[in-house]
């Protein structure tokens, strides 16, 4: 369905996206996970033919895009960042204009703006100016654009950025319904939303390809080192001292803390030490207050992972 | 082909859902409005005088009409900026170029579609300027081939401001700064034969040629000739075709 073999962009002295390849089947869900400035918007740009790549090609349905631009562009759907509408038009002059654009035969595309806003959930706000809309319709008018023209593969880029949780959810929902009729590769930093949507992940960090992997396998491979958070009652040294001596711990380090209150961040090697952390401090006849693993943050799992398979290297916090 | 119209279309649609077409077409009326009043009792005062010494009547092309046309172009030259400022800059700044780039649709016809819809818009300009010339031709005695002559210059002295205020526009994502680099450029072309008053050689035949208004003058004489024909067109197809450039290589 999609091929990228070995896409390249500079921009300047800046290589935003570094020989990047990979593969996705039709009816796949991928998708493309990053921290800030990865380069997931400028990869997505050079798939859709936004941008021109400096080296590297971009094949749809063994279509090159470079190459055969309309042909190729005719079966894509694409959400860019900003959802790309006119504030001034009503939603369904907008989507009928890009029904036109998109080439949609003219007796089909009062069928098909149909369609799009049931699934968007568009219906009520059809005579609406764009511009008034908040920014969730907004984004599902961006949405409803996408999949007007029932593209073979829908590029979104950062599909629930800000969004409420329940509309994010909504989205997220409408995304996976879209899986099999469409192939989709979406944008996030967020590897729980990865997780829960997709079939397959592609970590992409500093323009470069870091992992290819299920988000189950990926889940396993980050979680090699275990974080924990305590939150104890007591003098800080002595529980700072009680909490070092339990066996496997590779690390304490203080945190926020006062009024009578400790916190820590443990690092714990291979073992599960949260059982013995809670006896340690119950010991020691101080009050346990919360015991509890730290959320990676998206850069300490690129760290994990670009340090994989060798699951030694813990990776601390000031 | 029918791309291109849905982007007129579009273009068309945005330009009167917001106030901008309207008030541009208002204060042309009134600018207009006001040169050919002022023209025509100008006119009327010294053709009563002329008549007291005798010397004949007044030749309504040359005192009403010529003049007329110049500071039509004037109001041209202040008011396409409006129209063309936004064509691309606020589709860059919204980031609808991301919508247009990725579409099925020839960089091309995006670039024509748009100047087309400007065109469109001029040519509604131009009909209210022909209603006030009309008012002359109902009481004088104009030359009606000079006057055609005369909005043919028009029409291709406002395309190529149009034509190079699109390309202009496809710079920036700042409409502000398209209006007035436009506006600076139009007003440039405008005065470029000033200099021709003052020198001659090369360098002064080189700036009467840029000049904008020294291949208006003939026409508005009623003169069509090849070589001003060659200047606008040329200045058309060139801001068409560098702005479809622009736009395949952008960002
Ligand atoms: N037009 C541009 N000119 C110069 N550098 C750019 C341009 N666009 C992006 N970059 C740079 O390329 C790198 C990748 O940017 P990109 O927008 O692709 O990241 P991203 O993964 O989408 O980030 P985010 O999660 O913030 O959206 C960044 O370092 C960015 O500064
Ligand atoms: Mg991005």
């Amino acid at each position: 369905m999609l091929e990228v073999v070995h896409l390249t962009k500079q921009y300047g002295p800046k290589l935003a996206v570094n020989g990047i390849s990979f593969s996705v089947k039709k009816g796949e869900i991928v998708a493309f996970l990053g921290p800030n400035g990865a380069g997931k918007t400028t990869t997505m740009r050079m798939i859709t033919g936004y941008l021109p790549p400096t080296a590297g090609e971009v094949r749809i349905e063994g279509i090159p895009i470079r190459q055969k631009p309309i042909e190729a562009k005719r079966r894509i759907g694409y959400l860019p960042e900003l959802p790309p509408v006119y504030p001034e038009m009503t939603v369904e002059d907008y989507l009928h204009f890009v029904a036109r654009l998109k080439q949609v035969p003219g007796r089909e595309i009062k069928a098909r703006v149909e369609r799009a806003c049931a699934r968007c959930a568009l219906a009520d706000v059809r005579r609406r100016i764009i511009g008034r809309l908040s920014k969730g319709y907004r984004q599902r008018v961006g949405l409803a654009q996408a999949i007007l023209h029932e593209p073979g593969l829908l590029i979104l880029d950062e599909p629930t950025a800000g969004l409420d949780p329940r509309q994010s959810n909504e989205t997220r929902e409408l995304i996976r319904s879209l899986a099999g009729e469409h192939t989709v590769i979406l944008s996030t930093h967020i590897l729980s939303e990865a997780a829960q949507v997709c079939e397959r992940v592609i970590i992409i960090n500093r323009g470069e390809l870091v992992a290819v992997d299920s988000p189950e396998n990926l889940a396993r491979r980050v979680k090699n080192t275990d974080t924990l958070l305590v939150e104890a009652r007591g003098p800080a040294e002595a529980v700072a001292r009680a909490l070092g001596a339990v066996p496997g711990v590779a690390a304490v380090a203080p945190r926020a803390g006062g009024d009578g209150v400790a916190q820590f961040q443990v690092e714990a090697k291979g073992a599960d030490v949260r059982e013995a952390l809670a006896r340690a401090v119950v010991n020691g006849g101080w009050g346990l207050l919360e015991l509890k693993p730290v959320e990676l943050s998206l850069e300490e799992i690129f760290l994990n992972l670009t340090a994989a398979p060798a699951p030694a290297a813990a990776p601390g916090r000031p | 082909m029918s791309s291109l119209w849905t982007i007129v279309r579009k273009e068309w649609k945005l330009y009167f859902v917001t106030p901008a077409a309207y008030v541009v077409l208002a204060l042309f009326a009134v600018i207009a409005g006001f040169f050919f009043y002022s023209m025509l009792a100008m006119y009327v005062m010294q053709s009563l005088g002329g008549g007291m010494f005798g010397q004949g009547s007044l030749d309504v092309n040359s005192q009403v009409l010529q003049p007329l046309f110049f500071d039509i172009g004037i109001t041209l030259l202040f008011l396409l900026p409006m129209i063309t400022m936004r064509t691309y800059s606020e589709e860059l700044r919204s980031g609808t170029i991301e919508l247009l780039k990725t579409s099925p649709v020839r960089r091309m016809e995006v670039v024509l579609g748009k100047f087309l819809a400007t065109f469109g818009l001029l040519i509604l300009l131009l009909i209210i300027a022909a209603g006030y010339v009309l008012i002359v031709v109902h009481y004088g005695k104009p030359d009606l081939g000079a006057l055609w002559a005369a909005f043919l210059g028009l029409l291709l002295m406002g395309g190529s401001f149009l034509a190079l205020g699109l390309l202009i526009s496809s710079f920036t994502r700042n409409q502000i700064v398209a209006g007035v680099v436009t506006f600076a450029l139009f007003l440039l072309l405008w005065v470029a034969n000033w200099v021709t008053a003052y020198g001659s050689g090369t360098i002064s035949g080189i700036f009467s040629y840029l000049s904008i208004t020294s291949h208006f003058q003939n026409f508005t004489q009623g003169l069509i000739d090849v070589k001003d024909l060659i200047y606008y067109l040329s200045l058309i197809v060139g801001g068409l075709f560098l702005t479809a450039r622009r736009m395949e290589l952008a960002e």
